[in-house]
């Protein structure tokens, strides 16, 4: 066995690759469960936006394009969930897990005579100057445009909840509903925006599944990666930040596991193959349990109906 | 009067119905995936149609997608047995079990199972052999390899598979004394995701030619995006990877599946029968050669590929030792069909574990 074999750089750069369309799909989850909105549909908005993005990225031939209608379908689906849960004021759990059935069967059904067909390249975008340092530009500079917009909302959402009064408000609605409501805000409005948002990333996410990272269309392609995100959300303690730490953990080890078995380790692959479950979960829940316990706790109306109106 | 009335009534669809069975035979096919895949169900579903084309409106087929090995595949054979099929094509090996539990209870329909190995007196298995097929393209793989190092994604541990990977070492290591060959197990037949992510890992290994056991044309969109060789599997994927894609390992079922439903017909259809063939049946078939290849190589490939379907020549041929170095094969002897069917070793010169 030669550890040389393994090229870390390209190991790292794959490894990003291999977390956005989680790390998308957890952080539109992130956003709405501040709210306090608790939305478990995000595998079902997720491949639902794998299909949408593909169809228009086929039909169209321009894959721009069919991102945007990615976070459209995902969107789409969202708004379902966020009238039936907001306006009818359904059970969340029970919505979202109906959402997820619903999504995964609805994308087959699309999706049947776009099995087998290849999409558009999404180009990478090589940034000047930058690409071209050796190992870092590898690394961080020779990616695509979706990767730099996943970070791009890492640092958005971080501003939004630490300097921003709107992410105050959505963090008022997220603890607190009732009182957010005496103090004038439309809790419903609200959380009517962060599901949506939430569907649009989660959408973006699957869109980047089925347009770059495999990229062809198959039925169930996302494959739990949706259940991971919501995993990922609550190990990360709702904070961006650590969600994105999360994120590259878990592609890292995912892609490292098949790094050494190429490199013909001998160690059990059922182990290895599980390994990226949880060592993600340890390292998340090791860097909660150094913090103080506040910045910890889930917000307090999480998964709550709102009957203020 | 009531009773001639009833008489007349049973007597009467009585006839209809023996009608309806003596003209026309239902065959159900359940597929592991869509047909769509351009891989392994696809090949199956061009069995299917073929069988529509050679009999007409005498036979008419159904078919059922994205079957699970599971309690799944019982509930849609006991449904395609109650509405009247005849005779059913399991096409995927964890459909094993649950053939025989409904074959049990429907004796009198006739179940095809492929690539199993329990038959009963109304379930026949059938199986190519790949492996076959597996050596050819070893050989061009072996060949065209500039780094010497060959990527292999496999699926499961199971003898099908490690059958494959042997085949094509030896193949390889005949072509090329320098090859390696780096294989990573994915458990799963189908996930497009999870293949490309091992065969970008392979090629980032210094794979220069990646060959495959799982059913996804993943590899193939990676291959060419990451300018590599590869080679289609159970179809010719070529549309995947118009620089990639060296030849394919066609799987031909369309001849055995006319054959047995021709014999179904005429009562000659016998349970029990384990049919394993190769490329003389034309149940392997090597697919178009890429113009990529050598002349010379490819009249090479040609060469093996018709001395395996006239019998010449074996893959598995000796001297053969296992990965542990323990004598398998003696000098010119050939591997008999037991040893292939329950292979759970690699041959020498493989590195790696095979996982438990």
């Amino acid at each position: 066995m030669d550890f040389s074999d393994i090229n870390f750089s390209l190991l790292i750069a794959s490894l990003i690759v291999a977390a956005t369309p989680i790390l998308l799909a957890a952080l539109g989850e992130l956003v709405a469960e501040k709210s306090g909105v608790l939305n478990l549909g995000v595998e079902g908005m997720m491949i639902f936006g794998a299909i949408s993005g593909f169809i228009i990225t086929i039909e169209t031939k321009n894959p721009w394009l069919g991102f945007l209608c990615s976070s459209i379908g995902g969107m789409l689906l969202a708004s379902i969930f966020a009238v039936v849960t907001q306006i009818f004021r359904a059970n969340q759990v029970a919505s979202g897990l109906a959402l997820t059935l619903f999504g995964l069967g609805l994308s087959a059904l699309l999706g049947q005579s776009y099995t087998g067909i290849k999409p558009v390249a999404f180009p990478d975008m090589h940034i000047p100057i930058l690409a071209d340092i050796p190992v870092i530009g590898i690394i961080l500079f020779q990616h695509d445009f979706i990767v730099y917009f996943s970070i791009f909302v890492v640092f958005l959402i971080y501003y939004l909840f630490r300097n921003s009064h709107f992410g105050l408000i959505i963090k008022a609605v997220g603890e607190n509903h009732d009182s957010a409501h005496a103090l004038g805000y439309n809790v419903i409005l609200i959380r009517f925006f962060t599901i949506l948002l939430g569907g649009a990333l989660a959408g973006l996410g699957g869109g980047y599944l089925s347009l770059v990272r495999v990229p062809q269309w198959t039925e169930g392609m996302t494959a739990g990666a949706g259940w991971i995100a919501l995993a990922l959300v609550v190990f990360a303690s709702w904070q961006p930040f650590r969600l994105l730490i999360g994120a590259y953990i878990f592609g890292g080890i995912t892609l490292l596991q098949l790094n050494l078995q190429a490199l013909g380790l001998e160690i059990n692959v059922a182990l290895l193959s599980m390994s990226p479950y949880l060592v993600t979960i340890g390292v998340l829940v090791f860097m909660s349990a150094r913090r103080n316990k506040n910045s910890l706790e889930a917000p307090k109306s999480l998964g709550k109906t709102f009957f203020g109106l | 009067m009531k009773i001639i009335k009833i008489c007349s009534i049973i007597l009467s669809t009585f006839f209809v119905s023996s009608f309806a069975i003596a003209s026309d035979m239902k065959v159900g096919f359940i597929y592991i995936g869509p047909p769509g895949d351009h891989g392994w169900n696809y090949q199956h579903d061009v069995g299917r149609k073929a069988v529509d084309d050679a009999f007409g409106g005498k036979v008419e087929t159904v078919f059922q997608e994205n079957v699970p090995e599971s309690a799944d595949a019982e509930r849609v054979m006991t449904q395609m047995a109650l509405s009247g099929t005849d005779m059913i094509f399991a096409t995927s090996f964890g459909y094993m079990d649950p053939v025989i539990n409904v074959a049990k209870k429907f004796p009198n329909v006739k179940f095809e199972h492929a690539t199993g190995y329990k038959t009963a007196d109304n379930v026949s298995t059938y199986s190519a052999r790949f492996y076959e097929g597996r050596s050819v393209i070893g050989h061009v793989a072996g060949k065209m390899t500039k780094s010497n190092t060959i990527g292999y994604v496999a699926s499961f541990p199971i003898p099908e598979v490690i059958r494959g990977i042997n085949s094509a070492y030896l193949a390889a290591k005949a072509a090329n004394p320098n090859v390696e060959f780096k294989v990573i197990w994915i458990f799963t037949w189908y996930d497009p995701a999870k293949e490309a992510d091992a065969a970008k890992t392979l090629i980032q290994q210094g794979a220069d030619v990646i060959m495959q056991h799982v059913d996804s044309s993943a590899i193939m969109t990676v291959a060419e995006e990451e300018g590599v060789y590869a080679f289609g599997q159970a179809s010719d994927m070529s549309e995947f990877g118009q620089n990639a894609h060296l030849t394919a390992i066609i799987n031909g079922w369309a001849p055995y599946y006319v054959k047995r439903v021709q014999q179904a017909m005429d009562g000659t259809w016998k349970g029990g029968e384990q049919t394993f063939d190769g490329i003389g049946a034309g149940m392997v078939i090597i697919g178009k050669m890429s113009d990529k290849i050598p002349a010379n190589v490819r009249k090479e490939a040609q060469a093996i590929a018709d001395g395996i379907a006239s019998g010449k020549i074996h893959p598995f041929t000796g001297p053969v030792n296992k990965q542990d170095g323990s004598p398998w094969l003696a000098d010119g002897e050939e591997a008999d069909i037991g040893t292939l069917l329950g292979m759970n070793f690699y041959v020498e010169g493989i590195e790696g574990d095979i996982p438990q």
